[in-house]
């Protein structure tokens, strides 16, 4: 058996009684000597499972080999051949259910921790970025024109994969700021929003081209676009936030997560007064759901000063879809998780600001058809407890707007628009993927989607000449 | 980037702006809405469109100076820019022949009664329109709205101008003297239009009201905006800002205005 150390090289942190007093970011990252030295854990197995781990294909022992040689340039320029935005993904990918999942090293004992190839490629990305990006070569321009819909990790992947094929790429996002779920939903203390910008910036190097403000469906319609350009990629997320539907849910105090989020990350909230946008947060909050976006609310609240932070889930922790890691760091903080119980209904006084909530406590019974096993409430068992701010995180759908103005387009049963694995929609010259097409999941499938659909997009245009 | 063309104060307070925005100018309709935000440290406000011209790609918006942003818009004079603007929002209003269409605007809610009465009248509906604010130097648009208006009835809560009460005085007056009213659309305080909506339920008359609810994005993702009508939760910058006032909760939208009051004052103080 080869000799490789059993774990993986710790990645500095902030201390936790720190680190919830402020928005910076937890892990500190790398230094070159870790980075080379977790790169010689890497077996450079011929089979390649991590690639294939990868929703964008990276190749991992390859880049690895090189960050083990000291050689990081060669490693980013191998990492940004698959990934456009490898300093997000090497933060908020789930990486124990992709490469790392599969990694041979795992196979060693029964404790052995997989290469970190997620602080590798985050360690690359930000020597990258420090350095200087080099902007690759681009092949001869096309005279194509394609428009992608939404700024978000799935149009920003398709976007430059398609300049870097040549094409004239222009971008249309509706918010006055790029990224979508990296800038509006995703905290700075996991995914700083400078190296979002940052990532952006490599983009609209590569020629892309963002226009912001423009609502595609109200601003400017799906059919005026196809009049002006030879392809299309919708990439307009699940944006719609799902509710508990309980009474007390318009009491003052109830956000969805969206709402929270989007106040406190995009619009700086934490910042107020110097930023003009507010947000109200109480002593005691709950979050409900135990999703990443829900662990990103409960950790927002205690840096916003919440004395107790909640994370309510009707399941049991096994079931909580949020990543090991989010999951670790709110414990280490400190947010308070309450398993099995859901909330019945949020109770207000006069002047209809939420005081209470009355909760539910739940068993589980047989997997339902998400594979978990499904809670079944248990009568009687109903208790009240304090809380002056509720976050409601228990998911998103696909953002209605485009699938309800466009004339045609085919939409699955949960309002997402339908199409084949490489993002074809039932109209030629019409692409989707990401949140939209799948309702939400991960950044990095997102990424994946709009790599799909961006090779599929110049198929389509090389046939259509 | 929108350049402010023209800039004019039409009360105390309240100004009206025309500012460029081709797209938007191209697509709006009576009854949408757009957001902006001044600067980079900004929040994002939901403001009516009150008027827009094609040809020279405006829209024109009617603002009070209440808080923070209002007042830091106010500031901003004819050459100046607005950083972001996005547009045109919300669903239009629908607007057909029905007969007798009673228009009531009230304050600063003259600025979003004006699209709604001249639409009403361009479809040849007998628009009367009801119009009140504080005191008479408060009304705006008294005379556009008196150029398209079959009746026009002014009031101010202080009796310096017309009826010395409030609009709904003349709405009660006008059901009385048994006038076929087909329509109310009422846009203005909320409880004012919470009052309208109480006086024509009885006598089910239609009723529409434009509400306004805290926004943030105002594309449908936060929910911020969401008011409760007839029992379901409607987001009202996507399904409204115009509902059926007969059938929303007014209470609640009232209490949830009240969010930040406590902000916006530290926020004013800075100012």
């Amino acid at each position: 058996m080869v000799k490789v150390k059993t774990t993986k090289h710790k990645m500095p942190e902030q201390e936790p009684k720190k680190r919830i007093k402020n928005f910076n970011e937890v892990p500190y990252g790398y230094d070159k000597e870790t980075a080379i030295e977790e790169a010689k854990r890497c077996l450079q197995c011929k089979k390649k499972p991590c690639t294939e781990g990868c929703p964008v294909e990276i190749d991992i022992p390859g880049f690895i080999a090189c960050v083990a040689n000291g050689e990081f340039d060669k490693a980013a320029e191998i990492i940004k051949a698959k990934n456009n935005l490898p300093a997000v993904s090497g933060r908020v990918c789930p990486y124990e259910n992709q490469c790392e999942g599969l990694c041979t090293v795992k196979k060693i004992s029964l404790y052995a921790e997989p290469v970190g190839i997620g602080r590798l490629e985050r360690f690359i990305a930000d020597y990258e970025r420090n350095k200087g990006v080099k902007i690759p070569k681009k092949a001869k321009p096309t005279s194509k024109k394609i428009a992608v819909v939404g700024s978000g990790p799935a149009g920003l992947t398709c976007a430059g994969d398609l300049a870097k094929m040549g094409h004239s790429v222009t971008i249309f996002e509706a918010l006055h700021a790029p990224g979508g779920v990296l800038m509006y939903g995703i905290p700075e203390f996991r995914l700083p929003k400078d190296i979002v910008n940052a990532e952006v910036n490599y983009i609209k190097k590569l020629g892309v081209e963002i226009n912001y403000d423009v609502v595609v469906g109200k601003t400017i319609t799906i059919d005026e676009l196809m009049k002006e350009y030879d392809a299309i990629f919708i990439g307009t997320g699940a944006g719609l936030p799902r509710w508990l539907r309980i009474p007390g849910e318009n009491l003052d105090g109830v956000y969805s997560a969206n709402e929270f989020l989007t106040r406190v990350n995009m619009m700086k909230a934490y910042r107020f007064p110097k930023y003009d946008t507010p947000v109200k947060i109480g002593k005691i909050v709950a979050t409900f759901g135990a999703g990443n976006v829900a662990m990103d609310c409960a950790r927002t609240s205690l840096r916003l000063g919440a004395e107790k932070s909640y994370i309510i889930y009707r399941r049991s922790e096994l079931e909580m879809p949020a990543r090991a890691e989010e999951i670790h760091h709110a414990k280490e903080e400190g947010v308070i998780f309450k398993f099995l119980t859901t909330p019945v209904k949020f109770i207000g006084d006069d002047k209809g600001i939420l005081r209470e909530g009355e909760f539910r406590k739940m068993k589980l019974g047989e997997p339902d058809e998400t594979g978990r096993r499904r809670p079944i409430p248990m009568e009687g068992s109903e208790f009240k407890m304090k809380i002056d701010t509720a976050l409601v995180a228990i998911g998103q759908s696909p953002n209605p707007l485009i699938p309800k103005t466009v004339k045609g387009l085919k939409i699955g049963k949960h309002g997402n628009i339908e199409t084949d694995k490489d993002g074809r929609t039932n109209i030629p010259g019409i692409f989707a993927g990401g949140d939209i097409a799948t309702g939400a999941a991960t950044v990095i499938l997102a990424m994946g989607a709009g790599k799909r659909a961006a090779k599929a997009i110049n198929k389509y245009l090389k046939l259509k000449k | 980037m929108h350049i402010i063309l023209d800039k004019k104060e039409l009360a105390p307070n309240v100004k009206m702006f025309k500012v460029s925005a081709p797209l938007i100018a191209k697509k709006s309709k009576t009854g949408q809405f757009i957001v902006i935000r001044i600067d980079e440290k900004g929040e994002r406000i939901p403001l009516t469109i009150v008027e827009k011209d094609d040809k020279i790609g405006s829209l024109t918006i009617i603002f009070q100076e209440v808080g923070k942003t209002t007042k830091e818009l106010g500031k901003l004079k004819k050459g100046d820019h607005i950083l972001d603007l996005v547009g045109p929002l919300g669903k239009p209003s629908k607007i057909r022949k029905v007969g007798t269409v009673v228009i009531i605007g009230g304050g600063i809610g003259i600025g979003e009664a004006y699209p709604e009465a001249k639409a009403h009248k361009d479809v040849g509906n007998r628009v009367i329109n009801i119009i009140g604010a504080r005191s008479k130097e408060f009304l705006i648009l008294e005379n556009k709205m008196a150029s398209i208006s079959d009746e026009i009835y002014i009031t101010t809560d202080d009796g310096s101008k017309g009826h010395h009460g409030f609009v709904t005085d003349i709405l009660e007056e006008l059901i009385n003297k048994k006038i076929k009213i087909d329509l109310v659309f009422a846009v203005g305080p909320t409880i004012m239009m919470k009052a309208v909506s109480e006086i024509t339920e009885p006598h089910r008359i239609k009723t529409l009201v434009s509400l306004n609810p805290i926004m943030v994005d105002a594309t449908g993702m936060c929910g911020g905006c969401r008011v409760n009508v007839g029992g379901e939760n409607k987001f009202a910058c996507v399904d409204g800002p115009i509902f059926d006032g007969h059938k929303v909760d007014f209470d609640s939208l009232i209490k949830r205005l009240n969010t930040y009051i406590a902000e916006e004052k530290i926020s004013c103080k800075m100012h």
